[in-house]
């Protein structure tokens, strides 16, 4: 009789068996979590059979933080510390949180606006990475085990700021991210792959918060994204506030005339915070029951116990909100431009985001390109499909039939800030990513040792109209006449859409260090501090999440490993084999006790002892490649 | 890594040469980049994670310079040892800088007047032109090997590639 096979603790017996990975939309409105489970992407729903999480944190005075409906039930009561519509911060500072016209008081910090509640200062990845942990045990209930990671989806217009924000809140949830991934990408694998689409697709993605537009080209199980554009700024939120501003002109609160209603009904008094927050999910139903009827009643009681009560027409609520479907379409034209295609050229139009059903959208959309454009999978869910098939392909769960590669770009062009305040572009926008480009500068004064660099994103050429991303600085370079130094700027941008920045002077050979400050976005220490602050303070429990972590780290590269030697180990001479033998062997033993610090450096003795071994597989992926290619044209 | 020390005509087994056959090129990128992207590479170690980063990166590069004529051909008089930049600045003629002068008016005319169909025979006028100059790239190159030659006509259609920019976006502002 066969003995039992016990595998040692957090060793997996088989080094393939399936792991557990998700595809998350983090929205501006809703969040979902969705999975590939026997071979089909479902949505996961909660215990109440809801799919659709609202993305609105509850921070209450019982120091109970609660997610989704229980939240936005209070969210009318108590305004300032129940936060809606969170991602439109992510990565933002507090003039552009301000522009946004919201009850919440900010408090300025440096990179991050922060929103002030009752248990504290929150910063935007805080409260975002609360609504990432529901999903995230709802997977983990759901799929019967501990998540692997997560391909997390952003608006594909989102910056480098928006975009690190949003890693930071996975980490901080302890979901690891296997990619972030555009939003109308994820929409066109979903659509690409269940309709079998080939060709030009476009993808119109109005979403809660957030605007985008890509251009993609379908052709034999390549996506490639030809152009993306869109604005971080625009989404249904917009529309309803325009139906608050339209609500308090009407009811005489404020002038007619009066630019800035909301901000004015405010600052006036007339209106208080718990008043707005009425009367935009009051804004918000009224849309959406337009998209249905022609007509609706804009019903809403207020605090001094009066009541907004005004009809309001389909008509009339296009044409108040007419110039924000037409910044879409003024969107869609110069991302088409980019793509070098005309409307015309496009083989499908795909609808995605919630604000799509807005009727006067659709008209807009099917009018500029003289067709329908397709919604028959639902515009609130499909992106979150689209990210799980992508997460269980990037889980290691490919197989014949079921593989695809995906060629993102990054939305916006990167720079650097040059003489009198001009942008030198480096890395243009729809660049195909991974990308690096690097530029050589020198120096303007005589004997200059140190140089400021600026790192900006954006298209104009004036520093001043772009986004500022950080500030480097470059010290030690010997004293050289003005001119004659070689300072090589290097940008890579990785397949996040994430940047990195190095500098270094060549022409002494003298390797200058660099100093990195965001200007935006939380630095790593500020990440640790909340990571600690998020749990009890106790040290106790700071080492057992400390060893967990690192225990986390060495099942995964131990398993990587183990699955690297079963492909390729004849890359390795006999002793050269015993000794990455030896390294696991430590790494398990180490791993079996709660030694952090020996398990980091178990860790990275694997790590070093393998780099060759990584180099030669690396080199026999791109032979094979080559090869292939060899035969095909014999053929 | 193999693919460091290779042009990207080596990289992606084309001949050396301007005239391309654009699917072999294409089907190459194609190839190689799926063979290294990091998408394949997300369960594996942080090392094999850079390294593929690294190889997609270089597949990536070698596909945007090799796709586009003006690059190709500055690419190729870069591995001759042939500076497009400098020789552009040294050898500007004087007829290509009178007509380049003659289009800048008539496109600031255009633009002020909204005048469409003066734009899109400047538009068919630049076009010609590109084509043109490709032509004679492509001579240069792979019939003469006159890479300095080549280099200032280089210059020029890049010149060409950004001006005729310039028309196609005052073309869409009017529309």
């Amino acid at each position: 009789m066969a003995l039992l096979q016990i595998s040692e603790p957090g060793m997996s017996p088989e080094p393939h068996q399936r792991r557990l990975a998700v595809g998350i939309d983090l929205g501006t409105t809703n969040s979902l979590v969705a999975a590939v489970r026997s071979s089909l992407p479902e949505v996961l729903e909660d215990e109440h059979r809801h799919a659709l999480l609202p993305s609105v944190v509850a921070y209450g005075n019982d120091e109970r933080i609660t997610v989704g409906a229980e939240a936005a039930a209070r969210a009318i009561a108590d305004p300032h510390n129940t936060i809606v519509s969170v991602k439109r911060f992510m990565g933002r500072g507090i003039d552009d949180a301000r522009r946004h016209r919201t009850a919440y008081r900010f408090t300025d910090a440096p990179g991050m606006v922060r929103i002030q509640t009752r248990a504290g200062d929150k910063s935007p990845v805080e409260v975002s990475s609360e609504i990432l942990k529901v999903l995230r045990r709802r997977a983990e209930m759901s799929l019967g085990g501990e998540l692997y990671g997560a391909v997390i989806t952003v608006p594909a217009y989102f910056d480098d700021a928006q975009r690190q924000a949003t890693k930071d809140a996975a980490r901080l949830a302890g979901i690891e991210v296997l990619r972030l991934l555009n939003e109308p990408t994820a929409a066109a694998i979903a659509y690409g792959l269940d309709n079998g689409t080939e060709g030009r697709v476009v993808v119109f993605d109005l979403g809660g918060g957030t605007f985008d537009v890509s251009v993609l080209h379908l052709s034999r199980g390549v996506f490639e994204v030809v152009a993306t554009g869109g604005d971080s700024a625009l989404g249904g939120d917009d529309f309803d506030r325009r139906i608050v501003e339209w609500a308090l002109r009407e009811t005489g609160l404020v002038q007619a005339a009066e630019p800035d209603p909301i901000g004015s009904a405010l600052s006036a008094g007339s209106l208080s915070a718990a008043d707005l927050r009425a009367m935009t999910v009051e804004a918000r139903r009224a849309k959406e029951a337009l998209s249905d009827s022609t007509l609706t009643t804009f019903s809403c009681p207020l605090s001094d116990s009066s009541a907004v009560r005004l009809p309001l027409a389909r008509e009339r609520f296009d044409a108040i909100t007419a110039d924000l479907v037409s910044r879409t379409i003024t969107v869609v034209r110069r991302t088409l431009r980019d793509a070098r295609i005309d409307a015309t050229d496009a083989g499908s139009v795909v609808l995605v985001g919630g604000a799509t059903r807005m009727p006067a959208t659709r008209a807009a959309v099917a009018s500029f390109f003289g067709r329908p454009a397709l919604s028959n999978i639902d515009p609130d869910r499909v992106v979150a499909i689209g990210a799980a098939m992508q997460a269980n392909l990037l889980a290691g769960n490919r197989r014949e039939g079921y593989d695809w590669l995906l060629l993102d770009v990054i939305p916006l062009s990167l720079g650097l800030e040059t003489m009198g305040g001009l942008v030198e572009k480096i890395v243009p926008r729809n660049s195909t990513i991974p990308v690096a480009r690097a530029q050589e500068f020198t120096t303007f004064r005589d004997g200059q040792t140190a140089l400021a660099i600026h790192v900006v994103q954006g298209e104009r050429e004036l520093v001043s109209d772009c986004r500022s991303l950080a500030r480097f600085e470059l010290r030690g370079i010997p004293p050289m006449s003005a001119g004659a130094a070689r300072i090589r700027v290097s940008f890579q941008v990785d397949s996040d859409g994430l940047l990195s920045v190095t500098a270094c002077e060549q022409s002494s050979g003298v390797k200058a260090s660099v100093a990195v400050r965001p200007s935006y976005g939380l630095s790593d220490d500020e990440i640790a501090n909340m990571l600690q602050q998020s749990f009890s303070s106790a040290s106790a429990d700071r080492d057992a999440r400390a060893l967990r972590e690192q225990q986390v780290e060495a099942d995964r590269l131990y398993e990587a490993t183990r699955s690297a030697l079963d492909v390729d180990a004849d890359l390795l001479t006999e002793s050269e084999r015993a000794v990455v033998e030896s390294l696991l062997a430590r790494l398990r033993e180490t791993r079996l006790g709660t030694d952090t610090d020996a398990i980091r450096h178990a860790v990275d003795a694997l790590a070093r002892g393998t780099e060759h071994f990584a180099s030669r597989r690396m080199d026999r992926a791109i032979s094979k490649a080559l090869a292939g290619r060899r035969i095909d044209q014999i053929d | 890594m193999l693919l460091l020390d290779k042009n990207y005509f080596d990289l992606l087994q084309l001949p050396r040469a301007f005239s391309v056959d654009e699917r072999a090129l294409e089907g190459a990128y194609r190839d190689l980049v799926a063979a290294v992207h990091p998408d394949r590479f997300v369960t594996d170690s942080p090392e094999q994670r850079r390294l593929a980063m690294q190889a997609a990166t270089l597949a990536n590069e070698a596909w945007r310079c090799l796709r586009d004529p003006a690059s190709r051909a500055a690419y190729l008089c870069r591995l001759e040892g042939v500076s497009v930049d400098s020789a552009a600045r040294a050898g500007a003629s004087a007829a290509f800088l009178s007509e380049q002068m003659a289009w800048r008016e008539a496109l600031d005319e255009a633009r002020l007047d909204a005048n469409r169909l003066m734009l899109e025979s400047l538009q068919q006028e630049v076009r010609a032109a590109r084509d043109k100059a490709v032509r004679d790239v492509a001579d240069l190159i792979d019939a003469r090997g006159d890479f300095e030659a080549a280099a200032r006509r280089v210059g020029q259609l890049m010149y060409i590639d950004r001006f005729s920019e310039q028309v196609d976006e005052a073309l869409d502002d009017l529309s």
